[in-house]
């Protein structure tokens, strides 16, 4: 019964890729109005699946069970929003399931009761490395995707002020610095997660690129990204301008707006970036973060500000700091000030046990001692139920 | 008549070498000199200073002295003597100064920064200082007093004829029995759990005579076959001068006693070294398994999985994996270093919670022993402690 709804599911964007997500919200309706429970109790295969597709609708009932993701949204959604490991384990399961967890049920229950009347409320996802803040985000972008609202995600801030190779002066403000390379990328992930909305919304006012170039008045957004991914010297600008769109129209009610960024504290840190002459770079003066920082302000309504911090790919940051005040600094919390901090822990003892399954549902603990309870203790131990360490240890068993 | 050709002769050898050798230093030609003036008489010559080296063959090592007994009895009195100047010294009384005594008070009198215990001053019996020496084994005749002189290990075979007597006395008196039919059940002796047979060096120190490894392993065999007959308490009298008693060694093992705080909770606090780094550790009896290491979480503190396996070998070794909670501190050397300190500190807390099975199982483990491997040190002339420099052959 179940798999044949998922297989009507994946059918059904070859049909009619337009209204794909309206078919595919009415799917799971129909399988609710089926099942009593949504937690499937007679298999014992499926101690720790739930089969329940939709963010929307999970609960306390949910907590520890892995739900799937359908690839095709994981293709559209997340191009690059997965962490690397975790993407490597989707290909190699051949399929993308995330646990539902207490963080991100508080988050969605926030997410669904927001009043878009109201500025855009702040949340920041923070904790100790590798508990799984990332992921969490990505419970919240899937929600927010099967829910029509616009995603603004930017998948590692991190990414912005470090490793860049060429550093243009910015056509638009002489003191900035454009980064054509992160900018144009960024156009091209913007574009496949929010197809749809290309078309739907227009330019408020007119953009002139370059002498012969230029964007008129209620053209489509679509032309922008357009124009940012083909030439990309105007890229990082392209960029502003659909932060300054987006944020402008998100006010006016027409869409929802989710902004989503991974490494938020890489906007208020330091830059291993220098000019030509060595000397360095502060972040305000790259263009893109400039811009990024303007939308972090809740001076607009229509949606919410899902942040994560993150201590991997941060720069001249001890590998123990976690807190928002340590990572953010004194600047960066002042900005974001007031926000709703959401702890993300390490598995407790039901969640742990509920990985462990998945893993030997999926045959990707091969040792024999693995099922067995001292198996698991030692496994707990070694990994302190930190779910990085557990995925690594778990991944040479 | 010997001695003035010797060094008649040592005098000659080294006037060939010099005449021999070109760009020697003129020291040489000063002793050349001031021997050639002496002449042929024979005199001792007083080299200034030579770097000649003497033509002859080494001269074979010396032969151990011999202590007469007047000798070792002068010693003896002088020794006694001795030790009461020593006690008046320290103001203790002579009558009861023991050895230990002594060594203490030679130890502070002569306060040595030597590493060898051995090459420190000491004071002892004069019995342990001098090598045992047999007296003169013939009389005035030159005739031997023992009669297996000749055989070259008098005191080893007079023993092995000893014993194989009473081996046969035994077998006699055993036939007797069987004979009659009064064979009693043979009986394991108990006196031998927890003793063992005297080793070689020990064997060489009763009789004063070195032996072969053939020989000892020929006296322990015939000892053996000895105990498998009936004897009586004589024979086992006998027996028993042969054999040493073997300690036990857990019992040595230190359990520290359990402690309770303020909330009244009970721990155990115990301390581990490793390479350089030191640790204390507070183990909690009742607990989630968490641990504490200088006040961060043990993931945070030992990111590396080879630092955290040897945290939990205590705990996996015992099956009490996530019942203890600890917290501990840690200083100095590396990482692998400190957490091998943990382990061993973590252990020896455990020995408090655990019956003594289990910490003799530990023991053999090899939990609660320190690792005695320290940085060996660099030596001058090679690159690192073991490591030559590069050999050249030109």
């Amino acid at each position: 019964m179940l798999k044949g709804v998922r297989r009507l599911i994946s059918r059904v964007p070859k049909l009619d890729p337009g209204c794909f997500l309206h078919v595919a919200t009415q799917a799971p309706q129909s399988t609710a109005a089926h099942l009593d429970s949504p937690v499937p109790v007679e298999s014992p295969r499926a101690v720790s699946r739930t089969s329940e597709g939709d963010p929307a609708r999970h609960g306390e009932q949910h907590e520890s069970l892995h739900y799937s993701i359908p690839l095709e949204d994981v293709k559209t959604l997340f191009p690059h929003g997965l962490p690397p490991r975790f993407a490597k384990q989707v290909k190699t399961f051949g399929e993308a399931c995330l646990m539902v967890r207490k963080p991100a049920l508080e988050l969605l229950h926030y997410l669904k009761n927001t009043n878009f009347a109201h500025p855009a409320v702040r949340y920041l996802l923070y904790g100790e490395k590798g508990t799984g803040k990332t992921l969490s985000l990505c419970h919240i972008i899937h929600f927010c995707a099967k829910h029509d609202w616009l995603i603004l995600h930017i998948p590692d801030a991190h990414l912005w002020v470090k490793n860049c190779r060429d550093l243009l002066q910015s056509t638009y403000n002489k003191e900035r610095l454009d980064q054509p390379l992160e900018a144009s990328n960024w156009l091209k992930i913007f574009k496949t997660t929010n197809e749809r909305f290309l078309s739907q919304i227009k330019v408020q006012e007119k953009y002139v690129w370059n002498k012969r170039e230029s964007t008129e008045k209620g053209s489509p957004l679509g032309a922008v990204v357009e124009q940012g991914i083909t030439r990309v010297r105007n890229a990082t600008d392209a960029v502003g301008v659909v932060l300054k769109e987006l944020k402008m129209q998100s006010s006016l009610g027409k869409f929802h707006l989710l902004v989503a960024v991974d490494g938020v504290n890489a906007l208020w840190g330091r830059t291993t970036l220098r000019r030509e002459d060595k000397s360095p770079v502060a972040p305000e003066e790259l263009a893109l973060i400039h811009n990024l920082r303007k939308m972090m302000r809740n001076d607009w309504h229509g949606g919410a500000i899902v942040l994560t911090l993150s201590q991997t790919g941060s720069l001249f940051k001890s590998r123990k700091a976690y807190l928002p005040h340590e990572l953010l600094g004194k600047e960066g919390f002042d900005a974001l000030d007031p926000f709703l901090p959401i702890l993300v822990s390490n598995y407790n003892p039901v969640e742990f046990e509920s990985c462990i399954q998945y893993y030997l549902e999926n045959n990707w603990l091969q040792h024999e001692k693995a099922p067995t309870e001292e198996g698991k203790e030692e496994l707990q131990f070694l990994s302190n139920s930190n779910p990085e360490q557990l995925e690594r240890l778990c991944a040479f068993l | 008549m010997a001695a003035p050709c010797v060094s008649g002769g040592r005098v000659l050898s080294c006037r060939f070498l010099l005449w021999g050798s070109v760009g020697r230093r003129q020291g040489l030609l000063k002793a050349a000199a001031a021997d050639l003036q002496t002449g042929s008489r024979s005199q001792i010559l007083r080299l200034i200073h030579t770097t000649v080296v003497t033509t002859k063959k080494n001269v074979p090592a010396s032969r151990r002295e011999m202590y007469t007994e007047d000798f070792i009895k002068k010693q003896i009195e002088e020794f006694n003597i001795g030790k009461r100047h020593l006690a008046n010294m320290m103001g203790e009384d002579p009558e009861t100064f023991t050895q230990e005594d002594i060594d203490r008070a030679i130890a502070y009198l002569f306060p040595s920064g030597l590493f060898e215990k051995q090459a420190r001053p000491i004071m002892k019996h004069p019995e342990q200082i001098f090598p045992k020496q047999r007296a003169i084994q013939w009389g005035e005749d030159g005739r031997p007093f023992h009669f297996l002189f000749y055989t070259g290990k008098q005191s080893y075979y007079s023993l092995m004829h000893e014993v194989y007597g009473k081996v046969l006395q035994a077998e006699k008196h055993q036939d007797q029995l069987r004979a009659r039919g009064l064979l009693p059940e043979n009986t394991e002796i108990k006196d031998l759990i927890g003793s063992r047979w005297l080793i070689k060096e020990e064997l060489e120190d009763m009789l004063v005579e070195k032996l072969s490894d053939h020989d000892y392993m020929h006296f322990i065999q015939l000892l053996e076959k000895l105990l498998t007959l009936q004897y009586g308490p004589t024979e086992e009298e006998f027996i028993q001068k042969f054999r040493r008693s073997v300690t036990v060694q857990s019992k040595k093992q230190q359990i520290e006693p359990v402690q309770y705080d303020e909330k009244g909770m009970a721990f155990s606090a115990s301390e581990g070294r490793r390479k350089t780094a030191k640790a204390e550790a507070i183990v909690y009896e009742h607990g989630g398994g968490e641990i504490k290491v200088n006040g961060v979480d043990y993931l945070l503190y030992f990111p590396v999985l080879q630092d955290r396996e040897q945290l939990m070998f205590p705990f996996h070794f015992l099956d009490r994996l996530g019942k203890h909670d600890v917290t501990c501190t840690v200083s100095g050397g590396g990482r692998s270093a400190q957490a091998g300190a943990v382990r061993l500190a973590v252990a020896k807390a455990l020995c408090s919670f655990v019956s003594e099975e289990e910490v003799e199982w530990m023991r053999q483990a090899g939990l609660l022993t320190a690792d005695p491997r320290v940085r060996e040190r660099k030596k001058p002339g090679q690159e690192g402690a073991r490591r030559k420099f590069t050999w050249k052959k030109r």
